[in-house]
């Protein structure tokens, strides 16, 4: 926030809390204010959320989701200069569909120690995440769009999402369409993910592959993530995890949440405000100064705030 | 358990056994013996002490590589013959994958290429690969990636067994369509299979030496199926307590692995996750033309690339790395108690891994399938006598 605040972003915020409540008739649901508040704003920028495994209610991510429709999750993975992996120049992007196939959460116990979980697709979710691939691809000047499936195995289900894929490939012509098989895709992503543009997918190969890519350019501190859904909402968000380690000490490394609200930026067509906050960011990265610990460095997340702040001081 | 028994029962009394009956798992008393008998008893060797492999040259690059894996047999003698059963993938009828697997049931030991699955044929025509796993109850896919001196990648001093789950999982091949446009697939866990398949991954981490086995899932999600999975691990680590047991999230373990592989031993998972890890292992030391895969069962065992490709684009051209397939005919004949051919190829494959002009373009070179067969029939020349004389 302060950071907005430097660079004079017209933006105004509204603080909500997102503990799972029980509502009448039984169900979880988030509060009614959040909501609400979300209905009327229709963008929102999300800290991590902890999901105990096995717990009485669901994931409270999953809530959110179902709550506003967020069917694509955007994960746009750039490598970062000073911040050294074995892998350089990456710049893809992955949009997972979030709604249902894996994650549809039904799952059974047919007899005792026989489990069954099923896998929900969709004609209507397939063409939804289809077609807002390409519309991306088209926004953001992407060359290629490529579908990840395992049809050779699932030939129903992946085949019904790659039909949908081919058919929004032909409503658009310019971005360029082709299809791999998962096992491929991870294959060839560890050896050279150069090679890949925007990669669209369902739900499970979508996690597992955004999470892949998320490790290519440094892991989960740095790598922004966007959740777009129905009626314009969208919600921009770090995927790390709560971290409770670290929580409260200043520690925490700030660049997920930052370039996650920069996304959030560029959604609205703040483009300047966008890039003088991202520019500000990588410098400050590349500069190597002022890092956080999970970075390498030894300061504390304030001083790298500040050091944010200042440089885009310097650039006014 | 009662399965080591059975087993050792079964091979002595071998002949009695036809047809081979479906091992259950019985819940009874018994003594524990902690050596399997599976890998101690090798198919029957017939003919004056020669084994008979059938082959299954599959599709893309398979057919040739297969021809090379004979020509080098040949080469250095080795005992064993093949029979070759070709499955072509262009037909609907499953006369020709019965054909093979009632020749596997035959030799007992394949050694097979990938066939090919044109996935825009309807529903009914199933995977040709998984059929015969399934059929065969190969449950437990290993694949040992390790970097090879000589080849340049990302990450080095990578060292990791992946056991992954054949036969059930995400390959069930159940779906159906209620409502059109709506689709459903069914991932079974069953408590049999995931207890057998973490016994195994338990077993082999003990007689190879290994440390820590690492338990892959998506528990925080499919907090049934996968929750399953765990718990069967978790029993099953109980009872091997000088091996260290963890779990980790699939997800997780994709970002730890492009970052720091060098962490990880052996790996057990169920059959999606362990498709993606294994391939993402494989890439990570080099690429699907280095590493060799086996797929045990109980009484079946097929050798197979690692990463099950067809190499389509880069067939009959003789660009392949033939280094996988021929890994996998050495694993082969470990398993065929012929350690001695096994380990004299082995060495001989390394020794011209090494030489970067021989690197085949997968690896980044110019060499071809054949020069590096070559190659390794001059480095087995070299280092013995027991070769023909060309």
């Amino acid at each position: 926030m302060k950071i907005f605040e430097a660079a004079k972003a017209p933006i105004r915020w509204e603080e909500r809390n997102v503990t799972a409540i029980r509502g009448p008739g039984g169900k979880w649901m988030i509060p009614p204010d959040a909501k609400e508040s979300m209905d009327k704003n229709k963008i929102g920028l999300k800290g991590p959320l902890k999901t105990p495994i096995a717990a009485g209610h669901p994931s409270m991510n999953l809530l959110l989701r179902k709550t506003f429709d967020l069917y694509a999750n955007v994960r746009p993975c750039v490598s970062i200069e000073g911040y050294q992996t074995p892998y350089t120049d990456v710049n893809l992007v992955t949009i997972r569909e979030n709604t249902e196939g894996e994650y549809s959460g039904i799952e059974h116990v047919i007899v005792d120690g026989v489990v069954q979980s099923i896998k929900l697709i969709t004609e209507q979710a397939s063409k939804r995440i289809a077609e807002y691939a390409f519309e991306y691809a088209r926004n953001n000047q992407r060359a290629s769009v490529t579908a990840v499936h395992k049809a050779n195995i699932m030939r129903m289900s992946d085949g019904l999402f790659l039909r949908k894929c081919r058919e929004a490939a032909e409503k658009y012509k310019d971005v360029k369409f082709t299809e791999m098989y998962l096992d491929t895709v991870c294959l060839n992503m560890v050896q050279d993910p150069t090679q890949f543009d925007v990669l669209v997918m369902p739900n499970l190969y979508g996690d597992i592959l955004s999470d892949l890519c998320a490790g290519l350019i440094g892991g989960l501190g740095v790598t922004p993530s966007g959740n777009i859904g129905a009626n314009g909402v969208a919600i921009f968000e770090s995927v790390h995890g709560t971290a409770p380690d670290i929580a409260g000490k200043d520690l925490a490394n700030p660049t997920a949440l930052l370039l996650s609200a920069v996304m959030m930026l560029r959604h609205m067509g703040l483009h300047g405000h966008a890039k003088k906050i991202e520019t500000a960011c990588f410098d400050t990265i590349r500069d190597r100064k002022v890092l956080t610990k999970d970075l390498g460095g030894n300061s504390k997340c304030s001083e790298f705030t500040e050091a944010i702040c200042q440089k885009m001081k310097d650039m006014d | 358990m009662t399965t080591r028994s059975m087993r050792a029962l079964s091979g002595t009394l071998k002949p009695l056994f036809s047809p081979r009956s479906p091992q259950r798992y019985v819940v009874a008393a018994c003594h524990q013996t902690h050596k399997s008998t599976y890998t101690t008893i090798a198919p029957p060797a017939r003919y004056g002490g020669r084994h008979t492999v059938t082959l299954i040259p599959g599709d893309g690059i398979g057919p040739e590589l297969a021809k090379h894996v004979c020509e080098l047999f040949r080469f250095c003698c080795v005992p064993v013959d093949f029979e070759v059963v070709n499955v072509d993938s262009t037909k609907t009828s499953e006369d020709d994958i019965n054909n093979a697997i009632m020749a596997i049931r035959r030799n007992g030991v394949a050694l097979k290429g990938n066939i090919e699955t044109n996935h825009n044929l309807p529903p009914s025509y199933k995977s040709r690969n998984s059929l015969l796993r399934t059929t065969l109850d190969l449950y437990a896919s290993v694949m040992h990636t390790q970097s090879l001196p000589g080849v340049r990648t990302h990450h080095r001093n990578i060292d990791i067994i992946t056991i992954r789950e054949n036969t059930e999982g995400e390959y069930s091949s159940l779906e159906h369509e209620n409502v059109p446009g709506v689709v459903e697939c069914l991932k079974i866990i069953t408590r049999t299979k995931s207890l057998r398949i973490a016994d195994y991954a338990f077993r082999t981490a003990r007689e190879k030496g290994r440390r820590r086995v690492t338990a892959i899932h998506k528990a925080n999600i499919m907090k049934l199926g996968d929750g399953l999975f765990l718990e069967c691990c978790k029993e099953v680590a109980s009872g091997y307590p000088e091996i260290t047991f963890d779990s980790m999230i699939i997800d997780n373990t994709t970002m730890q692995l492009v970052s720091k592989p060098q962490q990880f031993d052996v790996m057990v998972m169920p059959n999606l996750y362990g498709n993606v890890v294994s391939n993402v292992c494989a890439g990570l030391v080099g690429g699907p033309g280095l590493v060799p895969g086996a797929n045990y069962g109980e009484n079946y065992a097929v050798f197979e690339t690692g990463t099950r490709n067809t190499g389509k684009s880069i067939a009959n051209r003789n660009t392949a790395n033939p280094t996988a397939m021929l890994l996998a005919s050495c694993l082969l004949l470990d398993h065929l108690k012929l350690h001695g051919y096994a380990s004299m190829i082995r060495k001989a494959i390394l020794s011209t891994i090494t030489d970067s002009q021989l690197h085949t373009a997968d690896l980044g070179g110019k060499g071809s399938t054949s020069e590096m067969v070559q190659s390794i029939m001059n480095a087995i020349q070299s280092s013995g006598p027991r070769t023909q004389r060309h």
